[in-house]
């Protein structure tokens, strides 16, 4: 050790001891950095999720000193020159000035966009892993609940974060979001008229309403939820695919201290990197182009972030059925694809620990986690639902189809209203067959070819050289911690 | 590590590489007092330890955290000097970033010392704790008798509170008379984004006309109106509402009765063989519907018919309204008032 290296010690060791002799957590401090994180790529699509969130929540508060929640009509006399003189909100305003006239407001909002969408994204790639490797199972099936509440408050903070801007754009989604409201039965005209503050387009409070669910209610939930997220991780400790000496009741992988945190920290500024490169170069949601909202002015092609694709699809696919009953409106339209299909999906997601408890009757702990091929069932009962979700999603595309490849728009809505049955019930005997069949050869799906090299001899026989490298055994079978079913 | 005459850029290296290595080995060092148990039952045992020496990659290190630093100096310059080209900013953070994150990764995979760990998860549910738990907690109610009255009366308490909370939020909305309503009315005159009225002659087939009620709010749900002229052959209104299109002038509704969105796509014949009928259709989900036969729909997920606005011509030829709608518009709910057909 030179100088400088010994006066670091030093004064580290002092530091360390100041700190212990007041909060004493030397202990706690070293079962965290011995904590072991199991190896596997699929497992950073959760960390991406998190670290999207810091992104979020950082440039998030630059935007929030700059926007301003209010309905007042105002003149542009900003410095785009094609709105001068235009009537709009002091919303739309003052976002057109924090990103044309405020140094970095526009990279900053640009990047807050992008964060959104791969915030979004990533968790949705979270769930997929999750569901696939059957990792919601006991003991962490709280904490899949856990997941998906955020899931889907991300979403909705989300389609808040965009509304906020009043474009026309943004006004057009809140219409059909108040669409959907008012179409609950029985109850919906209250609920519309309540969250808006009287009919379409509300009154002057709706904004600072959808600010501060967007500023303060939902990401303040989200941190929660976070945070229970990871404490609940820690307390039961990574789930690990099977593998020479992974067990149900340890786990092998790499310590906290300090090669992991180097990696995570890493993931986490690589993540920040490529949204920073992707708010600075890549375009996204040019607010200025759509113009201000007015309720008698919309847009054509209009398209949603992508995490609301889902819903303008299940919309655009719903036949015009109305459920009226003695001349009132029980179901209006938007009820079946704004409301029902999301919250039919997530029922089936927080329901299936339990359905697949009873089907399988499993209730024991697993900590070793299911590759896909070895629950060809489930993986493919997985499978077609998510095929089924994402032809809805694509559904929602169909004008751009029409205008890039010249399918007529009605001829797509009619197969698509026979073909969102049919294909999921394929795609579950596909997946299933090819689950068994990978099963038998032991083969991987995604690595290289499989096989052997072989050569002929000179006598005419073959001669087997190497056997391909991705030939994978099959995991020995070992039975789950616990023993009586229904206990831990 | 000696000190050298190296640059002092990756003596820095080498001294947070060295206080890294130093900890973990004074943690390693530590912990082996303490071994952590044997994996049971394991054939193979995963662990390991290798203390890499790479001088090389800690040189890498070095050199990638002294161009992020670069980088990140390059974005205070671009704010100060190009007042925030929003390009040159995103490359210079975003690069400034990513340099960072390689600088990161190759010191957690090269530098530090690489380990694999093996750690017992231990039980979550421990018999015994568990039943001590729930016996300490119903041990709390020890000698209470009436039980039952408590809690019931706990219950009723925690209940009409919560009611009395939730209360106030029916303050935030107003009631719901208010959706029944638009700013149209006989003698409302129609005007454009402008204010100007229009005049019959200036509704040309072929076209459509957004207008707006002359002197109200044009930002309430119900202003907005889709004008079209239609020739007589395609005008098939219902018999009671013959007179609401004078001289082949038809009002509707410009907002669609699915989900809220402004109809902004009016599609016209241009070759009478091969085209469709003249039709509305909405841009969000493309409901289509047919304003000669009074908004009725052809396709599409809207559970109504377009609305339609009876129309009348003054004498000084402006278009008027000549009555309010006969039914709610905008999108269904519970209570809308539905055409009757």
């Amino acid at each position: 050790m030179n100088v400088v290296e010994r006066y670091v010690h030093r004064r580290f060791e002092r530091v360390s001891r100041t700190a212990e002799q007041r909060v004493g957590m030397a202990a706690g401090i070293r079962w965290a950095l011995r904590y072991v994180f199991p190896d596997h790529w699929s497992f950073l699509l959760g960390e991406i999720a998190l670290y999207s969130f810091m992104v979020l929540v950082g440039t998030g508060i630059f935007l929030t000193l700059y926007y301003i929640p209010s309905d007042s009509e105002v003149i542009y006399h900003g410095s785009y020159p094609l709105l001068q003189g235009a009537q709009m909100s002091e919303a739309y305003r003052s976002v057109l000035n924090l990103s044309l006239s405020v140094p970095a407001g526009l990279l900053f909002r640009q990047v807050h966009h992008w964060a959104a969408d791969v915030f979004i994204a990533s968790i949705v790639l979270h769930l997929v892993r999750v569901f696939f490797t059957g990792a919601y199972r006991k003991p962490r099936d709280l904490n899949y609940f856990v997941g998906l509440t955020m899931l889907m408050l991300a979403i909705l903070e989300g389609f808040a974060g965009y509304s906020l801007v009043d474009d026309l754009l943004s006004g057009m989604g809140l219409a059909i979001a108040y669409s959907v409201a008012l179409s609950i039965p029985f109850i919906g005209g209250q609920l519309a008229t309540l969250i808006w503050g009287g009919p379409f387009p509300g009154n002057s409070t709706f904004w600072p309403r959808l600010e501060i669910v967007h500023v303060l209610l939902i990401p303040a939930a989200l941190a929660v939820l976070i945070t229970i997220h990871l404490v609940m991780i820690m307390r039961q400790h990574h789930s690990q695919f099977p593998g020479p000496g992974r067990r149900e009741r340890n786990v092998v992988g790499t310590p906290m201290w300090p090669a992991y945190a180097l990696r995570s920290v890493g993931l986490m500024l690589a993540v920040a990197g490529v949204l920073f490169l992707l708010g600075g170069l890549v375009q996204i949601n040019p607010i200025w182009q759509w113009g201000p909202y007015h309720p008698y002015l919309s847009e054509n092609g209009a398209q949603p972030d992508w995490y609301i694709g889902w819903l303008i699809g299940a919309l655009r696919l719903m036949p015009n059925w109305e459920l009226v009953i003695a001349g009132r409106t029980v179901i209006p339209n938007p009820f079946w694809g704004g409301a029902a299909f999301p919250l039919f999906v997530f029922g089936v997601l927080f329901a299936w620990p339990a359905v697949e408890r009873r089907i399988t009757r499993d209730a024991r702990r697993h900590d070793l986690l299911d590759r896909p091929r070895d629950r060809p069932v489930r993986t493919a009962i997985g499978a077609a639902f998510l095929s089924w979700v994402v032809i809805v999603f694509a559904v929602g595309s169909t004008d751009r189809i029409f205008y890039r490849l010249g399918v007529a728009y009605t001829t797509q809505i009619h197969v698509w209203r026979v073909g969102i049955w049919v294909l999921p019930i394929l795609i579950f005997f596909i997946t299933r067959s090819a689950c068994r069949s990978l099963q038998r050869s032991g083969s991987h799906p995604l690595r290289a070819w499989q096989g052997s090299v072989v050569r002929r001899r000179p006598d005419g026989r073959l001669e087997v050289l190497t056997d391909s490298p991705d030939t994978v055994v099959p995991p020995a079978t070992e039975p789950p911690l616990g023993t009586a079913p229904g206990r831990e | 590590m000696s000190a050298d005459d190296e640059k002092p850029i990756s003596r820095l290296a080498k001294l947070l590489g060295g206080f890294v290595a130093a900890r973990a080995a004074m943690r390693a060092a530590r912990s082996r007092g303490t071994p952590p148990p044997p994996a049971p039952e394991s054939e193979v045992d995963p662990r390991k330890r290798v203390v890499p020496s790479n001088r090389r990659a800690e040189g890498v290190v070095a050199v990638l955290l002294v161009i992020a630093a670069a980088f990140a100096c390059a974005f205070t310059v671009i704010y100060i000097v190009l007042s925030g080209n929003t390009q040159l900013l995103g490359v210079a953070m975003g690069g400034s970033l990513l340099l960072l994150a390689a600088a990161c990764i190759v010191a957690g995979k090269f530098v530090v010392p690489q380990e694999t760990h093996v750690e017992d998860r231990g039980v979550l549910l421990d018999e015994e704790q568990t039943e001590e738990v729930v016996e300490m907690i119903e041990a709390g109610g020890e000698g209470i008798s009436r039980r039952a009255i408590l809690i019931g009366a706990g219950g009723a308490a925690g209940a009409a509170l919560l009611t009395a909370a939730a209360t106030p939020l029916a303050s935030l909305g107003p009631t719901l008379a208010s959706l029944h309503q638009t700013p149209w009315a006989r003698g409302v005159r129609l005007v454009d984004d402008q204010g100007r009225p229009y005049l019959a002659g200036e509704i040309q087939i072929g076209s459509f006309y957004t207008a707006l009620p002359e002197g109200k709010d044009p930002e309430s749900f119900g202003a907005g109106l889709l004008v079209v002229r239609l020739p007589a052959e395609f005008v098939h209104l219902p018999a009671a509402r013959r007179t609401w299109a004078p001289s082949g002038i038809l009002a509707y509704s410009k907002i669609c009765p699915h989900a809220g969105c402004a109809i902004s796509l009016y599609r016209y014949p241009t070759y009478g063989p091969t085209s469709q009928e003249p039709a509305f259709t909405c841009p969000c989900h493309y409901s289509t519907f047919l304003p000669g036969e009074g908004g009725r729909l052809i396709f599409g997920p809207a559970g109504r018919a377009l609305p339609q606005l009876p129309l009348m011509i003054d004498s000084s030829g402006y278009l008027r309204a000549a009555a309010g709608f006969h039914e709610d518009i905008g999108p269904s709910w519970w209570g809308v008032h539905r055409a009757q057909s």
